[in-house]
This record gives structure tokens, sequence and C-alpha cells, in this order.
């Protein structure tokens, strides 16, 4: 079986394999899993509007997986993805309702601010990597939790004490009435353009700079990399830099398109932490993690639907979707299986 | 190879299609039926009615279950049955799921919608918005709509009760409040309590905290151990499921020493099965009632007659019997439950104002 087949079995099978477990799940807890499986594929694609809908999920998802990813490229592991996301959220918000201008140059303005705040949260652990070996792991966890409580306390400083900011303007948003209209009033907005985009950037920088070329090397062996007169410590920054950049854009999407301003949350979006699990399935390529983040927003936004239409309860639905990615990401042993299967074929 | 591989797949797809097919027959009838219920109660005219909830679900023992236990009311009053054509609800996530479930519920053309919740308001009003033929209910936000009715309890006159029971009831002078979010709502709980005590005990300490969140049982039990291990004996909770952690660390406390004086007030719901450490302990003192299910009952009827009152907005106080103190079970005293009642009637008759914010 040649590589390009197991390639593409792999992850069919997988999926296969977590829908049909899923399904016995569902049997033994009583419910219909063909009820619950057409409830979750109408929740996905049953009409224009869960087809935004589950576009307009699936958009934070891209970026926060191209975040994990790019940092995974050159040898760091991100967890900080989530607070850089909650920080570009608060930065895009505010940006969004603080400053009157026309649309061309606020919507850019509000982007770039998140963008920034994002860089500049992981820049924050990747300078104290760099510097004084505190490992990114640890940095990044703790900075998620400081991302997060900073966040409350200054929307509730710039909302004089209520609990979300201002509704951004016309001028900043990324929603627009043609998109509505095109899907039946869903939330879809222009941020799946600006996610695409940047799957273009990520693979650009990384396949077609010498910087990409630095930054991959480093990844693979930061001894030879450093052997061969690239400095790590250097690249170490720009590749959190970069990697908190595309977070902070993720928490701009929900800034200025899902949710048109920033509220105080009691715990984590849980996007950020997706994203790693969408950069894994995605094998840490731009074009994988559109697969992943493409597989996580459609259940994620689908099983909303599995309450609904075919009644079965939210924990059980959990449980199935867990299930359907569980398999999805162990696809490793479905490929040594079918390997294993061709190889005793040759031996023949 | 290739046909052994492709032997493989076949087979694995007739085992899936044999496992799904088997469920598929078995369970076939059950949709059937519901249909054809949910087809007799159209031709009946039926008024059908759901709800979405907060991120509290509806088994968090109080606000969102008190509203959907007024749903199940309703539906039981109308022979209603659970799903289309009847009642139902869907539980939110988190606040991204808001405007999915609403937009659901009207896809399965629910006739009367309630958003339980003060965080649902931007949603209620944009779905609202984009629905003007669709009939929606708010329970705690306001929102100007034709075609919304904005439902608020004045809260702070049932806490002001509740304020009065803690003070005359504490034995330390020191009494504790525990807040969920640090929003207007639960700042008129936070009023009120305190407002209430303080008429009958000015000098009376009241420790407050607020945990900012609704859902975290673990939040509200840290809080009320630092509380009664500064010797609070009466805390009064605002914080939905967070509230339940308020009931595990005073039961704990109970059960280890059963002669500690902890209390609990409860809120929303009457909390009194909470706050049970054996058959003969109970550390719940009372419960602020706060009549969501009535509420919600009322303007189901309501609607179902032609008569929603949509663009207002109500409010239910103590005089409305929207807010009130459950049965204490003999743990308030006579003369103290004389004094309860006292103030309620003086509020009821608008003699005492009660404030909405705290002043600070």
């Amino acid at each position: 079986m040649s590589n390009r087949v197991i390639n593409i079995l792999v992850p069919i099978i997988s999926i296969i394999i977590g829908l049909i477990v899923g399904a016995i799940v569902m049997v033994v807890s009583g419910y219909d899993p063909i009820q619950g499986y057409s409830a979750l594929w109408t929740g996905i694609f049953g009409d224009s509007y869960s087809i935004g809908n589950t576009i307009r999920q699936i958009t934070p998802y891209i970026l926060a997986g191209l975040a994990v990813a790019f940092a995974f490229r050159t040898g760091l592991f991100n967890i900080g993805v989530e607070g850089q996301l909650i920080l570009g959220w608060l930065a895009a918000a505010w940006v969004g309702y603080a400053f009157e201008l026309p649309k061309i140059i606020h919507l850019p303005l509000a982007l770039l601010a998140a963008a920034a705040a994002g860089a500049f949260w992981a820049f924050i652990a990747g300078f104290l990597k760099a510097k004084f070996k505190v490992h990114e792991v640890i940095a990044t966890i703790m900075l998620n939790y400081t991302a997060l409580y900073i966040a409350n306390a200054v929307i509730k400083k710039l909302s004089d004490g209520s609990f979300k900011t201002e509704r951004v303007l016309e001028s900043a948003s990324l929603r627009s009435p043609f998109l509505r209209e095109l899907t039946d009033n869903s939330s879809l907005h222009y941020g799946i353009l600006i996610a695409l985009l940047m799957v273009v950037v990520m693979w650009f920088i990384l396949e077609k700079t010498t910087r990409g070329y630095e930054l991959k090397a480093v990844g693979f062996n930061q001894h030879a990399a450093e052997y061969a007169g690239m400095s790590v410590n250097k690249n170490v920054i720009l590749a959190m830099t970069i990697s908190g950049m595309f977070a902070g854009l993720g928490g701009a999407m929900e800034a200025l398109g899902t949710f048109q301003n920033a509220s105080i949350k009691a715990g984590f979006t849980g996007i950020g932490f997706d994203g790693i699990a969408v950069a894994l399935l995605g094998a840490n390529t731009p074009l994988g993690v559109v697969f992943g983040a493409s597989l996580f927003g459609s259940l994620k936004y689908g099983a909303l639907n599995m309450p609904n239409a075919a009644g079965i309860p939210e924990e059980i639905v959990s449980i199935i979707i867990a299930l359907i990615i569980f398999f999805v990401a162990s696809g490793y042993v479905i490929r040594v299986g079918l390997q294993k299967l061709s190889k005793k074929k040759e031996g023949q | 190879m290739k046909k052994r591989k492709f032997g493989l797949v076949l087979s694995s797809v007739l085992a899936a299609s044999a496992i799904l097919g088997a469920c598929g027959t078995k369970d076939e009838e059950k949709p059937a039926k519901d249909n054809a219920s949910s087809g007799d109660n159209n031709t009946e005219e039926t008024f059908s009615v759901a709800m979405v909830t907060d991120v509290g679900g509806v088994d968090d023992k109080s606000f969102n279950q008190s509203a959907w236990e007024g749903v199940q009311a309703y539906g039981k009053e109308h022979n209603l049955k659970k799903g289309k054509g009847g009642f139902d609800y869907l539980q939110s996530a988190s606040d991204a799921d808001y405007e999915t479930n609403l937009n659901n519920l009207l896809r399965r053309d629910f006739d009367l919608v309630f958003g339980i919740g003060y965080m649902m308001a931007d949603a209620v009003e944009a779905v609202a918005a984009d629905n003007p033929d669709k009939h929606f209910a708010l329970i705690d936000a306001e929102v100007k709509a034709d075609n919304v009715v904005s439902i608020l309890f004045k809260e702070q006159e049932g806490a002001f009760l509740a304020g009065v029971a803690a003070a005359k009831m504490s034995k330390t002078g020191k009494i504790g409040f525990v807040g969920g979010v640090d929003i207007p709502v639960i700042n008129r709980f936070e009023a009120g309590f305190v407002e209430g005590a303080k008429a009958v005990n000015p000098d009376i300490e009241i420790q407050r905290n607020y945990t900012a969140a609704f859902d975290k049982a673990d939040l509200g039990k840290i809080a009320a151990n630092s509380m009664y291990s500064s010797g609070v004996d009466i805390i009064f909770h605002a914080a939905g499921a967070t509230g339940n952690g308020v009931f595990s660390e005073a039961k704990e406390r109970k059960a280890k020493d059963p002669n500690a004086n902890v209390w609990v007030i409860g809120v929303d719901a009457d909390q009194y099965d909470e706050g049970k450490v054996d058959d003969k302990t109970n550390v719940t003192l009372t419960s602020m009632l706060k009549g969501v299910n009535s509420a919600v009952v009322d303007f189901s009827n309501k609607a179902k007659n032609g008569e929603f009152p949509g663009g207002t907005t109500v409010v239910y106080g103590l005089a409305e019997d929207g807010v009130k103190l459950a049965d204490s079970r003999g743990a308030i005293p006579a003369d103290v439950q004389a004094v309860i009642d006292e103030y309620k009637q003086k509020i009821s008759s608008g003699e005492i104002v009660v404030p909405e914010k705290v002043e600070k």
C-alpha cells in the first residue's frame, strides 16, 4: 500500500471507528444513534444558518491551531494560546469601540492591536525561555491565568463596574449584513477570510523565507542550528511572538465578529486549549490545521443540535464528541496497523 | 493485497451498518409515536413553551432549575409533552451558545421562548430583532422590543427580610454574603441584605465576597470557609450553583461538631434539602424565594390566551408575592418571625423603600 493511500485512509477509518464507538455509547445509554448522528449532521450542514455558524465556530480554531503549530515547528510548546487569545480579544474590543475612524483604518487597527497584545503576551514567555531558560510550558500556563484575570479587571474598569465592554463600532466590525442575509441571520463574519489569509502567511514564513528555515532548523535540533551559526535565542523569541500574534488574532475574531464586545469570563474559553489538539490533528502544517479546525469546529457546533433535535443529554453528547476526536487523534495506531497489514502482504 | 484490504474495509462498513441498522429499527417506534402526539397537539392548537438556560444548567438547584420547574408545571397544566410542540429547554455550555440555542428553539416553532438570566439580554435582543413575529420573555434583564417582555424581581426586598432574619439570629454579630458575578441583579441581593441587617442591628459586621462565577461550587466553599473561620455564623448566598459550596462547607462543620452554630440562607428556590446534614439537623435557616417558576407559568398562560404584554417590563416584589422567605421549619423562633413580618408589611405598603445598590 502506498504512503499516499495510507495517508488518506487513516483519518477516514479513524472517524468511522469514532462514530461507531459513539453510536455504541448512544445505544447503551438508550438513545437512537441514527437520530443522534442525523441531528449532528443537520446541526453542521442542515441549512445555510447552520453552515454559517459552523464556519464562524471554525474561524478562531484555525488561528488557535496555527498559533500552537507555529511554536511547535520551532520546538516550543505554547500552552499559552488561551491567555494570548483573551488579551487579543480585549485589545480588539477596546480599539473597536474607543476610537472613531473610517472602516479602512479602524478595522485593521483593531486587528493589529489584537495581534500585538497576543504577541506581547507570548513574547514574555519567549523572552524568559531565551534569557533565563524558564520552561515555556510553565511560563505560558501561568500567563494564562494572569491574562484571564487582568482582562476581567480591565473590562470591569472600562465598563464602570459592568460585566462587558461597549459594543464595537460598525467601522471595526467584521460582521456584514450581506453575510447575515446569505446565511439566514447566522453570526458568520468576514473573520474566516483573515484566518485563511493567516494560513497562507504561516506557510509562506515557514516554507519560503530564510527566517522560516532557521525557525524550523531550531525546532529540529537546537544544537545543530547553533553550530550552523543561527541564534537559537533570537529564534525562540521570534517564534513565540509570531505564535502569539496568531492567537491574538483568534481573540479578535471573537471580539469583532462573534460577540462584538469583550465580557468578564468566569473561566477559560477553551479555544486556546482546543488549539493544541487542532494543531496535533493537523500534524502542525498550515493546511492540516485548517482540516483539524474544521473537524473541531463542526463537531463542537453541530453537537448543540443533538439535545435539540434528538433529545440526547449534553453529557452524552460531550462523551461522543470526545470519542470521535480521540479516535482521530489516535490515528497513529491505525497507521501502524495498516502498514503492518501491507508489509505482511509484501512478505508473502 | 488490494483485495484483502478491500475486504477489510467492506466488512467493517458492513459491521457498522449492521450495528447502526439494528439500533434504528429498535427505536423507530418511539419517534413515530412522538410525531403522532405532536401532530395531535397541533390540531388542538396548543401553545408550546421553551427556555434557554445560561451556563448554570437546569440542575443548578436554584435559578435555572426554578425556571425549568415553571415550564414543566405549565406543560403539566396543559397536558403537553416534552419536545416539539410541547415544552423543552436547551442548556448553554458557554455564552457563545445563547443565540444558537434561541434560534434552534425558534426553528422548532415554539410559541414562546424564555431567556433565563441577565447574561442572555444581548442574545435575546438580537434574536428578537431578527424574528419580529416570535415571542420572547427575558428574566432578570430588560430589553426594549415589541415582542419581548422583560421580567424583573425586586430581589432587594426579599433579601432585606433575609438580612433581618440573619441579624436577629446571629450570635456572634457577624454575618456573611457570598455573591456570584458582580452584576446589578446580585448587587440587589447584597444591598437588600445589608440594609435589612443594619435595620435591626446597626453595629453588625457584614462580610461580603463575590466569587465571580455562578457555576463553581469550590469557590463558594472557600469563601464560606474563610467566613465561618472568622466567626461569621450565618451566610446568605446569591450565587447559583456556586452557593452549593457554601452549603457543603456548613454541612461539614455541622457534621464534625453538632453544636457548631453555622447557618446558610438559601436563594431563588427553597434550599431546605440542600442543608440536610441528617434527619434531625439542617443548616438551612430559610431561603429567599424568587418566584421565577410562578412568573414563567404566569406569562406562559398570558401568552397562550393572547394577552402577551410585549414591550413591557414587569416587576415582581414583596407586594406581588414575587419574592419572599421560605418556611424556616422551626429554625426561626416566633419572636424573630414577628419582626420579619413587621418589616414585610412596611415594605409591601411602601413605607420602607429598599435601595437597589449598596452605597460604597
